[in-house]
């Protein structure tokens, strides 16, 4: 093997063996802090091989016959290496190494066995993560793709003893096997049709013009389905929220920085192949740009802290979609890294908050700047970033996004996407000023975290910068678009600063009189309601899934089962009937004899000729 | 005096002998009548014997009455032991076959 291959491979390798280590020997798993310790040192490691493959530009595309068919492997297996899948080794194993050592604080009261569960699914879950990232055909990311559905579906379900947690649970993995079902039945398709799953060998094909299939569109629609259920996109966002049941730093990892950003990694690895489907690449654009505003319309009236920053996740996964589909997927991925960095920095804030007073809501925290003076610092420092404030790292991601979706004339979308500006600065700075500033409710001394939170928070916080410092050095990226565009988005999001304060720091905008104004007050009404959404699901859920089932039911208790209990009681009946006859009587017997024999003599005598 | 006398004898004899069976309730009354209905084959089997010249019937009627005597014995044995167990001989009674 070529050293090229050897390091991504450890990568790889070194969460899976800790993931091993600790499902297969139970002592150690029940060692509870010792098992995190393994985990701890297999991320920190494999964040130190990311951190060599990525600076040293490794580029590397490598494959093994996994599925042997005649004429060649029908499927292979291996490891794809570029700039995209380094730079994504880097953040998934950065955010996956601070999270581990963050939980070791945060999840302190846990028993030993459950501590040693959490980070054996936390082991696999950067094993997944990684071989998704690193996948070079379809079917080994397709693979990888459900890994990482399962161990969300496990931490989310991480307290199962609490039955909104386990709800939540089974919520995600449905609504997310929706999206999947799609993409499954489209990699088939698609490999019908070309007879291969490889990325690298379709791309070729796609640049030669040679892969004018029938129904490539549906093909790729199918495709970016998948990405709408993992990436929480509309429709199918409504299970993102519903998953901060988990332990916050679990929201951090999974539901905020890595596997959420699967769906736009998936549509930015196949962007050549998108790009021969305008059609499609103009629908993920429409229904990224639609999630950003209605998930942040959602946010601005939720009081529970994670959820705020769920909304705002899904929201800012819609600008990274908008992007893509606007054909510059440099924007949207550069918006992945960055939000990948604030937003694990922001839940791992929210959770010291929530670790400090014990609740999560908003309207029941306040004046925590003076007793959590760091996290109070890193949390804005987060929420700066992620309304757009130069300069910070938000602001030249959500900067490029803008840009090439104006470019890319999608005029409803761009409206769309600055409204969203206004309104993310507007509902991040309600809850910094709720929570940190104003009178103080929270009962009790709120006191800061220990170091191995705090770690993580300053190191989070200082990357924000840093990314952000290097970014305007750099000149932000290719996309500039208009002279006037970064003037009108800071505008936007100092206004939305500017109401957020006016409306909950000062007191001068009653924000209940604020919501009763026309406009404001219809999608306030809808908003609350998650409009309707969710309601629409569990109507159909119980229209449709239950009705359907109780029908199945039926068939099997009266059909099936029906049939097989007929027969067993008739032959109960009928042995009951017959049992009747043996009297014990012996006389009895001696009548049937006597009679039998009276027939047969008569019989004998007359009938048989 | 022809065959077809003894054998309505027989039949006679052996039809008494069934009607005690069936009716009679006690264990004795039934042992008496199969005993009639053995002797009833007996006077068959003589009188063909007798008739047809052929001595086989005679040994044949000799076989039966040492085994009837056998059967009375065990059969009276029994008898007397379901007495001392259940202190009737009534054939009503004892229905432990029934199902």
């Amino acid at each position: 093997m070529d050293g090229a291959l050897s390091l991504p491979l450890l990568v790889l390798g070194l969460p899976f063996a800790a993931f091993l280590a600790l499902a297969l020997v139970a002592p150690l798993r029940r060692a509870g802090r010792l098992a995190g310790g393994v985990s701890i040192a297999a991320s920190g490691a494999a964040l130190l091989c990311a951190l060599v493959v990525w600076s040293d530009g490794t580029r590397a595309d490598a494959t093994w016959a996994w599925i042997p068919a005649d004429g060649g492997p029908m499927a292979t297996v291996g490891l794809l290496v570029d700039p995209l899948s380094s730079a994504m080794l880097v953040l998934v194993t950065l955010v996956s190494l601070l999270v581990q050592v963050y939980s070791l604080a945060y999840l302190h009261d846990e028993r030993a066995p459950s501590l040693g569960r959490y980070y054996t699914y936390q082991s696999l879950f950067a094993f997944s993560m990684l071989g998704l990232v690193l996948a070079p055909t379809f079917i080994q990311m397709f693979v990888f793709w459900e890994l990482v559905g399962l161990c969300s579906y496990l931490l989310i379900g991480y307290w199962y003893e609490r039955p909104s947690a386990a709800n939540a649970a089974v919520k995600a993995f449905w609504i997310t096997k929706l999206g999947d079902l799609g993409f499954i039945v489209g990699i088939v398709m698609l490999w019908s049709a070309t007879g291969t799953f490889e990325f690298q060998a379709l791309f070729a094909r796609a640049q030669e013009h040679a892969l004018a299939i029938e129904g490539l569109g549906t093909i790729m629609f199918l495709i970016y389905l998948g990405a709408v259920g993992k990436s929480a996109q509309f429709p199918l966002h409504v299970w993102l929220p519903d998953a901060m049941e988990g332990p916050t730093p679990v929201s951090a990892l999974i539901h905020a920085a890595t596997m959420v950003t699967a769906g736009v990694f998936l549509v930015t690895r196949v962007q050549p192949l998108f790009v021969l489907v305008p059609d499609v690449l103009a629908l993920v654009g429409a229904v990224g740009a639609f999630t950003a505003l209605l998930a942040a319309s959602m946010a601005c009236v939720e009081s529970d802290i994670k959820r705020v920053l769920a909304y705002s996740t899904v929201s800012q996964l819609g600008y990274m979609m908008a992007a893509a589909g606007a054909g510059a997927p440099y924007a949207s991925f550069l918006h992945l890294l960055t939000h990948g960095v604030f937003k694990a920095l922001l839940f791992l804030g929210a959770g010291a908050v929530i670790h400090a007073v014990g609740t999560n809501d908003i309207f029941r925290m306040g004046g925590l700047f003076r007793a959590l003076p760091q996290t109070g610092i890193v949390f804005i420092v987060g929420t700066l970033a992620l309304a757009g404030v130069p300069p910070l790292a938000g602001f030249f991601s959500k900067e490029a996004i803008l840009a090439g979706v104006w470019e890319a004339d999608m005029t409803w979308s761009f409206a769309m996407l600055a409204l969203t500006v206004f309104l993310t600065a507007f509902y991040m700075f309600r809850v910094v000023f709720l929570a940190f500033f104003g009178r103080a409710h929270a009962a009790g001394h709120p006191h800061e975290p220990p170091w191995a939170m705090r770690g993580p928070l300053w190191l989070l916080a200082a990357l924000t910068v840093l990314i952000g410092l290097r970014l305007g050095l750099a000149g932000g990226g290719e996309h500039h678009g208009p002279a006037w565009l970064a003037p009108v988005s800071v505008a936007l999001a100092a206004g939305g600063i500017a109401l957020a304060w006016a409306t909950y720091q000062r007191g001068v905008v009653d924000p209940a009189r604020l919501s009763a104004v026309f406009p404001v007050s219809a999608i306030d009404f809808l908003a609350r309601r998650r409009y309707g959404l969710d309601a629409l699901y569990a109507g159909l859920y119980r229209g449709f899934i239950l009705g359907f089932s109780r029908l199945i039911g039926w068939i099997d208790r009266y059909l099936v089962d029906g049939l097989l209990n007929f027969v067993s009681a008739w032959t109960l009946r009928g042995g009951d009937l017959l049992r009747r006859t043996q009297s014990g009587r012996p006389q009895d017997y001696v009548y049937g004899v006597a009679f039998g024999v009276l027939f047969l003599l008569v019989w004998a005598q007359w009938w048989s000729r | 005096m022809n065959l077809n006398a003894y054998l309505t004898l027989a039949a006679l004899v052996f039809a008494i002998g069934l009607f005690g069976v069936l009716t009679r309730r006690n264990a004795v009354g039934i042992l008496l009548g199969i005993e009639l209905m053995l002797n009833a084959v007996n006077i068959n089997l003589v009188a063909f014997a007798r008739f047809h010249g052929d001595l086989a019937g005679v040994i044949f009627a000799l076989f039966t009455i040492a085994i009837t005597v056998a059967e009375v014995a065990v059969g009276l044995a029994i008898v007397i032991v379901i007495f001392r167990v259940r202190r009737t001989v009534e054939a009503d009674r004892l229905d432990l076959l029934r199902g």
